[in-house]
């Protein structure tokens, strides 16, 4: 969990330039193509093992769409996912599966994800089952899952809605544990349980972290919860990363407009900090994915670029920023022609 | 009316509330969803009322408004400037609705109907309280569009809801809400379903909106942050009870009841250092079908003495004014962080006792889980 320590291990994923596109069909019996949405639009980051990486953004900004890229669940059009080193995205369908033993989901609706019909105990030896191994000792390996994550496994023959979400989400983790991952890809694990519930589950998914090595994707769109778990944070705006650095950098000297906009929306449950906090708001909606503004993706609603003179405001709408290493080592990179041009 | 309600006098109290109980007959026996709601909103105020699913914060707002179905077994006084609510026709209610008291509701898909345009539902809502021309309806609609940060109202007025965001649907909804200056608007969750830069801009339309009107506010919610920044006034509410009120202030820095306090610790907070652990509420709310006498709390908490088995207990002073806990052992929160009195731990809780119990077909004991055992933390 310690962020600050320098891992010299390779990162164990890896993301290259990923694109995804989905069609556009036009109305009526025929649903031609008519179009395309790039959901996700270049995305590069890396995740050393026993690491975590943020990645945040509203919705619509294809960091759900990201994470299912990588597990191929919905093939990238383009770009590498690297998993030590080997390309999922042109792995066959036996390469998938036995990576699949190394890279598992934990999805955000602890009520959808799981099969209303099997006991929880089958629900979690179904990996096992599903890979071959299933030993003999099969209940035994379900039951340490079960303690592991925090509930009774005396209670592995009830069904999912005997229990409570939270309890769901631990199952869910049980179930992503089971085949031994090396990388977890977390979709909005807490975002739908109640803060008394999800600080248990955020306590778990550290400590499984710290006792298992594994790697984590942490998908979310609560800045407070990723700030907490994350040692790296991406900030996501239409398809692209515009901010990645690590955490404490990321919060206390954020450079894109865009995250700033975001750290300073977030409220705080402090009611003095609150009543002398000044907000940077920012105007209107993300604009639709199929049309993305030209150049700078963020420009539309940008609270940087009408401070700016007219010929860099030009360079906003003309030319499109590169993730560029700023200031503080190449860690920290920013996609803002003018990051920091207003501190 | 209780104690409690009666304290501070600074202001006109508009709405009160007191002991309200709302009881749902359903085939598996009643649903206690509110026992016993008592608070006074003042002119002016912003009651933030927080608690987590189920803890019967919505149901007791829209009580309020007339909104429950006929099988809702409602008891207790709702009183608008004097006036008593409960037992009212649904025509009665209606005058009242939309003209001093407003809502809010939290799906804005759902609140506003997708057949007609934006300017005409917001003319709708005018019209209905007020005889004035179509003209000056359309007016008041264009000017009610501007408070809330429409930007183009005129263009916009003509366009069908589908044709607008999620957070400028809220915001559409807000301006019905403030169509004719309400004294009172109730908010449920109002930012929920909505990003944050979003939230931030429907916040700040809420307070322009209360602004512009001069209104009172509920505000309910389950995120301690929005409250923080817009209530005057918190109530906390659990298992369908008031468990804590009092201040913002108070709430937030002294907290007298554990529940609240576990909540707050809970939190990850921008504020906080990293490093530090979350204390989380060991358990989950208890079934309002077969609440067991005595604290509701009891199951998730840390301080429960043989005493909170038996007794449930009231809402009582805590010394400062205004603040009220309903906890035996308030006095021993004085000065307590979360995670002195919480434990920093990430299993959970085996289920409640009573929980089985409720699920036909399982048997057998339902036994605690042990702690697992843990490397020590080196953070």
């Amino acid at each position: 969990m310690s962020a600050t320590d320098i891992d010299p291990s390779a990162p164990i994923l890896e993301v290259r330039n990923l694109v995804k596109e989905f069609p556009i069909k036009s109305k009526g019996v025929v649903r031609r193509t008519v179009g395309s949405v790039q959901a996700v639009s270049g995305v590069d980051f890396a995740i050393r093992p026993g690491h975590t990486l943020g990645l945040v953004g509203e919705s619509g900004c294809g960091k759900t769409t990201t994470s299912r890229a990588i597990l191929h669940l919905q093939p990238a059009n383009s770009g590498q996912v690297l998993f030590q080193g080997r390309d999922v995205t042109r792995m066959s369908r036996t390469e998938l599966r036995r990576m699949r033993r190394d890279m598992q989901i934990v999805f955000q609706d602890p009520y959808a994800s799981l099969n209303p019909r099997i006991t929880v105990s089958e629900i979690i030896a179904e990996p096992l089952k599903i890979h071959g191994l299933y030993e003999p000792d099969g209940r035994a390996q379900v039951a340490d899952l079960m303690a592991r994550v925090g509930l009774n496994p005396e209670h592995g023959n009830r069904y999912p809605h005997e229990f409570s979400g939270g309890q769901r989400q631990r199952i869910g983790i049980a179930r992503a544990l089971a085949l031994k991952p090396k990388v977890l890809v977390l979709d909005e694990p807490v975002s739908a349980l109640d803060v008394s519930i999800q600080a248990g589950v955020i306590n778990l998914l550290e400590d499984l972290q710290d006792e298992l090595g594994l790697a984590y994707l942490f998908v979310a769109h609560d800045l407070s919860v990723v700030r907490h778990i994350a040692d790296e944070v991406a900030v996501m705006y239409l398809g692209k990363i515009v901010e990645i650095a690590q955490t404490t950098e990321l919060f206390e000297h954020s450079q894109h407009p865009y995250t700033k906009a975001l750290i300073s929306a977030i409220p705080i449950p402090d009611p003095r900090r609150e009543r002398e906090r000044e907000r940077i708001l920012v105007e209107g909606d993300v604009p639709s994915p199929a049309d993305p503004p030209s150049g700078c993706r963020f420009r539309t609603r940008c609270p940087l670029r009408p401070t700016l003179p007219e010929g860099d405001q030009a360079r906003c709408s003309g030319e499109e920023p590169t993730l560029i290493g700023r200031g503080r080592g190449d860690a920290h990179r920013v996609a803002c022609h003018f990051a920091g041009a207003n501190d | 009316m209780s104690e409690y309600s009666r304290l501070s006098t600074e202001s006109e109290v508009l709405l009160a509330v007191d002991n309200l109980t709302v009881d749902f007959p359903t085939a598996d026996g009643v649903v206690k969803a509110v026992r016993g709601v008592s608070y006074n909103l003042r002119a002016g105020e912003v009651l933030g009322i927080v608690g987590e699913s189920g803890s019967g914060k919505s149901v007791s707002s829209m009580a309020v408004m007339g909104l429950l179905p006929k099988s809702a077994q409602i008891r207790g006084s709702i009183s608008f400037r004097g006036e008593e609510l409960l037992g009212r026709t649904e025509k009665e209610f209606m005058q009242l609705r939309g003209s001093k008291i407003a809502m809010i509701f939290q799906d804005p898909m759902t609140s506003l109907n997708p057949v007609y345009k934006i300017g005409f539902q917001l003319a709708e809502a005018v019209l209905a309280h007020h005889d004035i021309g179509r003209e000056a309806a359309r007016k008041r609609a264009l000017e009610l569009l501007e408070i809330v940060g429409i930007p183009f109202p005129e263009r916009r007025i003509d366009q069908y809801p589908h044709e607008f965001s999620g957070g400028m649907r809220q915001r559409v909804v807000i301006a019905i809400a403030m169509a004719n200056n309400p004294d009172v608007i109730i908010a449920d969750e109002p930012t929920t379903a909505l990003d944050v830069t979003v939230q931030a801009q429907v916040l700040e339309a809420l307070r322009s909106a209360q602004r512009e009107t001069g209104a009172a506010m509920v505000l309910i919610t389950h995120d301690l942050g929005v409250v923080a920044g817009q209530a005057d006034r918190v109530l906390v509410m659990y298992a369908g009870k008031p468990v804590e009120i009092g201040g913002v202030d108070e709430i937030y820095y002294e907290p007298r009841m554990p529940y609240t306090l576990g909540l707050l610790g809970s939190l990850p907070r921008l504020d906080a250092d990293r490093a530090e652990r979350l204390t989380p509420i060991q358990g989950s709310p208890p079934s309002l079908l077969s609440l067991p006498p005595g604290c509701p709390f009891v199951p998730r908490c840390p301080l429960a003495k043989p005493t909170c088995d038996e007794q449930e207990p009231e809402l009582v002073p805590t010394g400062e004014p205004g603040h009220y806990a309903a906890c035996h052992f308030s006095a021993s929160l004085i000065g307590k962080r979360a995670d002195e009195v919480f434990a920093v731990t990430a299993a959970d809780a085996a289920l409640p006792a009573s929980y089985g119990a409720e699920i036909e077909g399982v048997t057998g004991q339902v036994t605690a889980i042990p702690e697992q055992p843990k490397a020590e933390q080196s953070e």
